[in-house]
């Protein structure tokens, strides 16, 4: 299998004043083709700064130590002073210009909240021509207009609204607006935030079918990032749990849910009510995690983990392959 | 007799216009959010009322409570219309209704340390003096898990987690030990991880205080672990009211089935067989003729258009309002 993404000890820190946190602390992942990975994690787990790196965008004070993305270009992106060529690149070390080529044209991001990332004074047909005439600038007026109108189709959005404002649209419409966007150019990576987050749950299972019908449709690769489990199992090829800005596990979506490895895991999966199993009994993981501005050496589930060892203390385990056909980051595993 | 009984309850919000409009349109607009609601809480239950954003369901709750007034109908707490009421009498009901709101982080004053967020509960009921407010607030904060108090009490909400927070929403309406709250998603915004923990907390608190709770979710998964009713809204009436395994295993109306299908369950081998409803809730304003749902019905017919389904019981403590089971 191709890969289309490979992350390497990538960290990310913010500077605050209540001390430096780092938000992703030397995360390693792949991507590979035509696959959706999860990206799954509580809040302030550091899964859509990691998202963020992607597309450059770590918002401020967030910036990004060290660490490699590279991004398997399936051709040449032309920009203003000259070309991107094909081939593995690191997106690090891009300048400006060639980053903004990339975006929207190879790299796709679709933003968690749909009601304010349309903007709000122009009609939802003018969102679209913009995207193609940024990157294409030679193409007609009219082709741009009948491009957007068979997209919108493709989104079961009646074409003539190309007219409307977003104001005029559902939550659910402007969601798949924004997935639209997202796919204008054929992007080689579409990475969803929270895409259905805002959204209620027959709109969510709505939205969740049509990617699932665009991925196919369009070969797309994905990560979608999100906390809700329940929608990467239904979505995700393979899923990747953080936290404290590490990456915890990472196996195929199955496996994931049929046989978690790392304590995390498992204490996340008991904890998620499954509408089906009235009976089984919730459980809570107790405690918070530690404060990224003050880690603890070693690994930081340590203090809320009930297989803790000595050696948990000692330094942050790496991640090592697990039975389950997948990595797993605990010295539980070690040398099994 | 139920502790709660809602009797065709209406809240309908006249709608903003501008100046223009006000001028050469005759007809108000209204925002019908409850339109004609009717059931009844029994003491000790956990009643849960579901559905999507703008069913209405924080509507009622909060008309339950009387923090905002019911256009028409009629609530009755333990036999007494309390509707209508004003002045100390209503002071003195909402010693025994509570509600607590959806989000910890806007639902306390960032100003306030939440030993006195607790405290003014009992301060503006009158209830005791200084040194006894704060006995009682002590109390509560250990009660409510957020112990040993005297770390907790002069601590800011900045200072707490989203799980904390919500713990101190419980304990601000817990203080006056009421007979009634009203959830309002109680664990929407809280992580995944300790959500369990404040469901276990709202039983507990249950037990030792033999308080009624309605429940209001979007999250059907959530509201099955802990409702022992369930009532599904849609559009400001209530389409189906069951008990919380019955609404799941044999739900009646379509509106039901297909929210039901859409929950995402956490296990990749389940598949999903039903099909969605297309498009999204209609607008409150102009809501569709007949039944509600009609438009996105799979099963509509004729008759759904033009008549309005009423609530009926049509099996055993199973109450829906569809056509089809005329």
């Amino acid at each position: 299998m191709p890969t289309l993404l490979e992350i390497h000890n990538l960290s990310i820190e913010y500077k605050t004043r209540l001390g430096t946190a780092r938000a992703v602390d030397n995360v390693s992942i792949t991507l590979d083709e035509n696959k959706t990975l999860g990206l799954a994690g509580e809040s302030g787990c550091g899964k859509s700064t990691l998202g963020r790196s992607i597309i450059r965008l770590v918002p401020y004070p967030g910036r990004i130590l060290e660490g490699e993305i590279l991004l398997n270009l399936d051709e040449d992106v032309p920009y203003e002073n000259g070309v991107v060529e094909k081939g593995q690149i690191n997106l690090l070390q891009l300048d400006g210009d060639q980053m903004r080529a990339l975006r929207g044209k190879k790299l796709a991001y679709i933003f968690q909240d749909p009601m304010t990332s349309l903007n709000p004074m122009e009609r939802i047909g003018k969102h679209f021509v913009e995207i193609i005439k940024a990157h294409e600038p030679d193409t007609p007026k009219e082709d741009a207009q009948v491009r957007t109108k068979d997209l919108l189709e493709a989104l079961d959005i009646l074409p003539e609204r190309v007219l409307d404002y977003p104001h005029q649209f559902s939550g659910g419409m402007r969601q798949r607006v924004m997935i639209g966007l997202g796919l204008t150019l054929t992007p080689q990576l579409l990475i969803a935030d929270e895409p259905t987050t805002s959204l209620d749950v027959i709109v969510e299972a709505q939205i969740l079918n049509l990617i699932s019908d665009l991925k196919d449709k369009f070969n797309l690769t994905m990560m979608l990032i999100t906390h809700n489990l329940g929608v990467l199992a239904e979505t995700a090829d393979s899923i990747a749990i953080m936290y404290t800005g590490r990456i915890m596990e990472v196996a195929p979506t199955e496996a994931l849910f049929e046989s978690p490895q790392h304590p995390y895991t498992q204490a996340l999966l008991q904890s998620v009510p499954d509408v089906r199993k009235p009976d089984r009994k919730l459980s809570w993981i107790p405690g918070s995690p530690p404060s990224l501005t003050e880690p603890i050496p070693g690994c930081m589930f340590r203090p809320r983990c009930p297989h803790a060892m000595e050696i948990c203390a000692t330094e942050p385990p790496p991640l090592m392959k697990s039975t389950s056909g997948g990595i797993v980051a605990c010295y539980l595993y070690e040398g099994s | 007799m139920p502790l709660i009984e809602v009797k065709n309850v209406m809240k309908h919000f006249p709608v903003q216009k501008g100046f223009l409009d006000t001028l050469f349109t005759r007809q108000k607009e209204f925002v019908k959010a409850v339109d004609g609601v009717s059931f009844e809480i029994e003491e000790g239950e956990v009643f849960g009322l579901a559905g999507e954003s703008g069913s209405g369901k924080t509507t009622m709750g909060r008309l339950i409570v009387r923090l905002i007034d019911p256009t028409a109908g009629q609530i009755l707490f333990a036999g007494q219309d309390i509707a209508t009421i004003r002045g100390k009498q209503l002071r003195l009901l909402k010693r025994r209704l509570q509600f607590t709101f959806q989000d910890p982080y806007s639902s306390l004053n960032p100003r306030l340390t939440i030993g006195n967020a607790i405290a003014d509960a009992l301060r503006l009921q009158g209830i005791g003096n200084k040194s006894e407010q704060k006995q009682r607030t002590m109390k509560i904060l250990e009660r409510v898990g957020l112990s040993p108090a005297s770390s907790f009490y002069d601590r800011l909400p900045h200072q707490l987690s989203g799980g904390q927070r919500q713990r101190v929403v419980f304990g601000r309406a817990i203080i006056l030990e009421p007979k009634f709250v009203v959830t309002d998603e109680p664990v929407a915004m809280v992580d995944v991880s300790v959500r369990a923990q404040i469901l276990e907390l709202m039983k507990d608190l249950q037990d030792e205080y033999s308080l009624t709770y309605l429940f209001i979710s979007h999250d059907l998964a959530t509201a099955r672990h802990i409702c022992d009713r369930i009532g599904i809204m849609y559009l400001g009436k209530i389409v189906e009211i069951a008990d919380k395994d019955r609404i799941y295993t044999d739900s009646l109306h379509p509106y039901t089935v297909s929210l039901m299908a859409a929950i995402p369950v956490p296990d990749p081998k389940a598949k999903k067989g039903e099909a969605l409803p297309k498009g999204e809730i209609p607008s409150p304003i102009n809501p569709p003729s007949g039944c509600n749902f009609h438009p996105r019905c799979p099963r509509t017919f004729e008759r759904c258009a033009e008549e309005e389904p009423a609530l009926r019981e049509v099996k055993k403590e199973h109450w829906v309002a569809c056509h089809l089971y005329d």
